[in-house]
């Protein structure tokens, strides 16, 4: 595990296979902590007064020209904007594509696991999970796009099939995301959908969140790339902060 | 991989034949049973195209979905089409072109800013296309259809190779004239295409052209 970071805010624990929801100013960091090993948690970001301004795969893809993320990457919106920024990262590879688990898949994977009978040890899956948090913020289905699958990896051999990298985030990996707008954030730490284990046991996230320091004009984010750039100046205009 | 399959119907035979002129938007219902064909008149023009379930528009085309449960990071011949509910939407049965990209996106006056220059924003874009057909297609005012429904999208005849080190690239297409793909649709769906305007890359060859759709039963 980490040590308590400098500057804290709040902390957290997300359950493995749980849900959360909550904003992050601009201006702040939050860090995610995986406690046991193999954990996933799928998020969604959206500009917090406007959510119809989202996380794009596309966009983000594209502009920096990766498949997938870690550190010096940003997580772009589809308005060209930055909605956060990775500072720090020991894994070196976030899953983009594979989006999450619906109830009909994790049922056939681990079985039927109900509140009846299960209580809160009832399984979760990741569609329903983020629905439930989209909602509290008047959002849907409508809104839910490909996530960020922080802590897993997923490989394409040459003619694109894909390959789920087993035990690729050991205890204490963690990921910490600047945040260059208001941002809701929703996150899942149900299993990644192409997660092959038998038994469901995604580890606990434990979040921190933090202030930031100031975006620095040589950043290793902002300085990525010239899109990025680009991405930080749109920013700036829409935050009405002088670049 | 690049399975090719030409296909067997006749295009005197189908019950729509239209033309999308480059640039333009195209919005139309194909039902269950029916087979939509979408033609590279000219080749190298990335067709930017979104699904929608006739009957209840929140199921759409998804992206994350087709890629994680057919296991695969491009499409082509066989490949099913995974709505965001995790059914089969459409299933594509003929393709003389080999690979169709799904990470690609579309074009739009934002990203363009972003991935070229802050003053590219004026110029012509697919999500722009998707707006106007939005606001103007009577398929998209029945179902209620809004910016919230512009998800990640197909890009027909684009290639966007991965390596598997993760790098992603805009490769030239491996498109050409009248190379087509055929979509067998597993339930009723509305097909919004952009027939995309991108003048900065080489997905459309740095030349926009017409594609031709046709819909047999």
């Amino acid at each position: 595990m980490n040590t308590i970071p400098a500057n804290l805010l709040w902390d957290e624990l997300l359950p493995g296979g749980h849900h959360w929801s909550g904003r992050l100013r601009g201006g702040t960091a939050l860090c995610l902590t995986d406690v046991q090993g193999g954990a996933n948690v799928s998020a969604l970001f959206f500009n917090a007064e406007q959510p119809l301004e989202r996380y794009s795969m596309p966009d983000t893809l594209k502009s920096q020209h990766t498949a997938f993320l870690t550190a010096g990457y940003v997580c772009q919106s589809d308005m060209g904007r930055v909605l956060c920024s990775i500072t720090a990262d020991n894994l070196g590879w976030h899953d983009t594509w594979c989006g999450v688990s619906d109830a009909a898949m994790v049922r056939a994977q681990y079985g039927e696991k109900n509140y009846q009978q299960y209580r809160n040890a009832m399984l979760r899956n990741g569609r329903d999970n983020l629905l439930i948090e989209l909602a509290k913020w008047g959002l849907g289905a409508r809104d839910l796009v490909p996530t960020v699958n922080f802590f897993s990896k997923v490989v394409p051999d040459a003619n694109g099939a894909l390959r789920h990298v087993p035990g690729h985030s050991q205890a204490g990996s963690s990921v910490v995301l600047r945040f260059e707008m208001d941002t809701l954030v929703v996150l899942s730490s149900a299993p990644h959908p192409l997660d092959a284990r038998l038994d469901y046991a995604p580890a606990d996230v434990q979040l921190h969140a933090t202030l930031a320091a100031p975006v620095a004009a040589d950043d290793a984010c902002r300085t990525q790339c010239p899109q990025n750039g680009r991405a930080f100046t749109n920013t700036e205009r829409y935050c009405g902060v002088a670049a | 991989m690049s399975t090719l399959l030409e296909s067997t119907l006749n295009p005197t035979h189908a019950v729509l034949d239209q033309t999308c002129l480059a640039g333009d938007p195209w919005m139309a219902t194909v039902r269950a049973g029916q087979t939509l064909r979408i033609l590279d008149l000219e080749g190298n023009q990335a067709v930017d195209t979104l699904f929608y379930s006739a009957a209840h528009a929140e199921e759409r085309y998804s992206a994350a979905d087709t890629i994680a449960r057919n296991g695969q990071l491009y499409l082509g011949l066989g490949t099913r089409l995974y709505s965001s509910e995790g059914r089969v939407m459409l299933t594509i049965v003929a393709d003389t072109c080999g690979r169709h990209d799904t990470l690609g996106g579309a074009c739009s006056s934002e990203s363009n800013t972003v991935r070229y220059a802050l003053d590219k924003r004026p110029m012509h874009s697919c999500r722009d296309s998707f707006m106007h057909a939005l606001c103007h297609c009577h398929e998209a005012g029945a179902l209620g259809l809004g910016k919230r429904d512009i998800a990640p999208n197909i890009n027909f005849f684009m290639n966007v190779p991965v390596t598997p080190e993760g790098h992603l690239s805009f490769a030239d297409g491996i498109s050409g004239a009248g190379k087509y793909v055929e979509l067998k649709a597993e339930m009723d769906v509305v097909v919004l295409i952009s027939n995309c305007p991108q003048l900065n890359n080489p997905c459309n060859g740095y030349n926009p052209t017409p594609i031709q759709l046709l819909v047999w039963d």
